[in-house]
């Protein structure tokens, strides 16, 4: 499964929100990915989603695939509301 | 035991056993190996011990440095666990058959590279945080110590070659007692930090590192500029005496912390103190300071990846304004350049940084970060007694730019109804000589001067203060120096402003009969010294040393002015 956003956090998604994006991502068993641009890469690596250079206004795509797929969509969701990051 | 002499940079007696702040050798070479299984254990292993001290470090920045530079280890964390790192290290050791150093180094160069190619200049910062973590790996792997003075646990003296803003913000004062290194002088930035953490420290020993290891019992005397590596247990005993004797003499001082500061005929001038942090702010009280002539705002800049953001500067501004409670308070617009970088400006290498694009003149070009620095400082005014001065002023013409700047950014915040102070004074460091000798005429224009010696000697004198081989020029007692300083107090009392003084000088001993005799308004120091001084100016007459103030003015060098002064008031 898979659901799409829209990137409202003045700077993108810098070191702090990835991390924490890492942070809840690492707790699922699940494969997530985070697609921007063309570009997918592994949601549970710091490095990855750094290198993709969010930017504000960006459309990102986050999907899960697994036993605990949809908590692990709940959650992302959550932190990125909670953090003012996307919507 | 073995004598060493250097600068004598922060006052008090240090005696503890050593610890040398180490950066090691990582340099990796390629091995061709037979068992895979045992160096992905070893990878392991590393990554697990890293993982361990990094949670010690994060948990110490969090409680000494606050949530936002510990984020930067929450950062460094994921990085170890980075699933595309750890497997892409393990594939390399498996199907190349490489030892885990080289595999780890190499996947950590792709890494280091794809994130220096970005063209986002944040993202560039992004590959030192990978080196950071990288090199802590590799030392484990090595079996090599890289220092981690966070995680000190027992009474230490540091001893390192020079140390940098990101190692002194590491260091735990309960722990750290003092510390000595090979190069420095008394302005350098390891001195400064040594006054500000009130510990005693020796720079400049060039040997330190070479003649003292890990353990050896060690003397810092920031008194007399000696360090002393491991006495006998006389030599002990009499240094300790020395160290009770300067804490009685620190508790007699201390009786002046609630007085003011008055000449023996009666005079007032105000002691205040120089800060780059709102903890620094502590001290101050503590030291009984009358104000604060310095407030150094690069250190909100330094040790981080990105600009402070208005609302951060806003916070540490008001904390310090409240904390002050009316006394006033006077804050250095941003003079970053010369040896302060800021990485992440991205601003290029200059072969002549000092006389290059630094401080003002960076920010009357790079104007929106100065906007916010000047909208911060201007929401902050209405909780105390706020000064703002520019740095490096050359021209009339930059003090007006820059003084504008403020007014257009004050007039928009008023217009959308936030709360500015009306009794706002702006003025200028004066650390340029063309700016002394103008004095006259910028004194028409500012409500204050504040001379900024360090730099003011370094560019009257054409002598770099880093250069050891040139420092014997960096003299304040130079004649030349003197004169511009009395030029610029006699300017600004001509036109009915004030005058202080932020720079090392205005805390010697030598200096403050002389400043007196000039009148000099206002005197900032490291907070340590304020006791000092104001139990010297007790016993100072204004009247006394005016009538010299000729006298001093007409010598012709140095040597003939501190032997002056020396006769005259040290009796």
């Amino acid at each position: 499964m898979q659901k799409t956003f829209k990137v409202t956090a003045e700077s993108g998604i810098h070191a702090r929100p990835a991390t924490m994006l890492v942070q809840t991502a690492s707790k699922f068993d699940s494969d997530i990915q985070l697609e921007y641009n063309g570009k997918k890469v592994n949601l549970k690596s710091i490095m990855g989603v750094m290198s993709l250079g969010i930017p504000q206004g960006a459309q990102i795509t986050i999907s899960a695939e697994g036993s605990d797929a949809a908590d692990a969509i709940n959650a992302l969701t959550e932190t990125l509301a909670k953090e003012g990051l996307a919507e | 035991m073995k004598r060493l002499q250097g600068i004598a940079a922060s006052n008090g007696i240090a005696i503890a056993k050593a610890y040398r702040l180490e950066h090691p050798d990582l340099t990796v070479e390629k091995q061709t190996i037979e068992n895979p299984a045992e160096q992905i254990s070893r990878f392991q292993q590393a990554l697990a011990k890293s993982k361990e001290e990094l949670e010690v470090i994060q948990a110490h920045a969090l409680k000494e440095l606050g949530e936002d530079k510990a984020a930067i280890f929450s950062a460094h964390l994921l990085v170890l666990s980075d699933p595309e790192l750890v497997q892409a290290v393990e594939q390399k050791i498996e199907q190349e058959r490489m030892n885990a150093e080289f595999a780890l180094h190499e996947v950590a160069s792709m890494f280091i590279a794809m994130f220096e190619a970005m063209d986002n200049e944040y993202m560039k910062e992004r590959a030192a945080d990978i080196r950071d973590v990288t090199k802590r790996v590799l030392a484990h792997l090595l079996g090599v110590t890289i220092s981690n003075p966070s995680m000190i646990t027992e009474e230490v003296v540091i001893i390192a070659e020079d140390l940098t803003p990101s190692d002194t913000a590491q260091l735990n004062r309960k722990y750290v007692k003092g510390f000595t290194t090979d190069i420095g002088g008394r302005t350098s930035h390891s001195a400064i930090m040594a006054r500000s953490m009130e510990i005693p420290a020796v720079v400049g020993t060039k040997e330190a590192t070479a003649a003292i290891q890990n353990g050896d019992i060690v003397i810092i005397d920031g008194l007399d500029g000696e360090v002393i590596v491991n006495p006998t247990e006389e030599i002990i005993a009499q240094y300790e005496q020395k160290r009770a004797a300067f804490a009685a003499q620190k508790a007699e001082w201390a009786k002046l912390v609630h007085e003011k500061t008055t000449t023996s005929d009666g005079h007032h001038v105000e002691l205040a103190a120089n800060i780059g942090t709102p903890n620094d702010v502590a001290g101050v009280l503590a030291n009984g300071a009358e104000g604060i002539g310095l407030y150094r705002t690069e250190f909100l800049y330094m040790g981080r990846n990105e600009l402070p953001t208005e609302e951060e500067q806003f916070e540490a501004y008001k904390t310090v304004l409240e904390k002050m409670e009316g006394k006033p308070v006077v804050v250095r617009t941003l003079d970053i350049g010369g040896d302060k970088e800021l990485p992440y400006l991205d601003l290029p290498k200059e072969m002549n940084p000092f006389l290059g694009f630094r401080a003002i003149r960076l920010c009357l070009d790079m104007q929106e970060m100065f906007r916010t620095q000047l909208r911060a400082l201007l929401r902050a005014s209405v909780y105390g007694n706020l000064k703002i001065m520019f740095p490096m002023i050359a021209t009339l013409d930059e003090f007006r730019q820059a003084k504008a700047i403020l007014l257009e950014e004050k007039e928009k915040l008023v217009a959308k109804g936030v709360a500015v102070s009306d009794d706002i004074e702006v003025g200028m460091m004066v650390e340029i000589p063309a700016a002394a000798v103008l004095a006259d005429q910028f004194a028409k224009e500012v409500d204050f001067f504040s001379i900024g010696t360090n730099d003011l000697i370094q560019y009257t004198m054409a002598s770099d203060r880093m250069n050891e081989r040139v420092s014997y020029l960096y003299q304040p007692y130079n004649p030349a120096i003197l004169r511009l300083i009395y030029n610029v107090i006699e300017a600004a009392h001509k036109e009915g402003k004030w005058v202080g003084m932020c720079g090392e000088m205005a805390g010697e001993e030598l200096a403050v009969p002389i400043l007196l005799a000039f009148g000099l308004d206002e005197f900032s120091m490291s907070a340590t010294s304020i006791l000092r001084v104001r139990s010297q100016l007790k016993k100072l007459s204004k009247q006394e040393a005016e009538r010299v103030k000729d006298h001093i003015l007409s010598l012709a060098t140095a040597e003939e002015v501190v032997h002056f002064v020396k006769e005259t008031f040290q009796r």
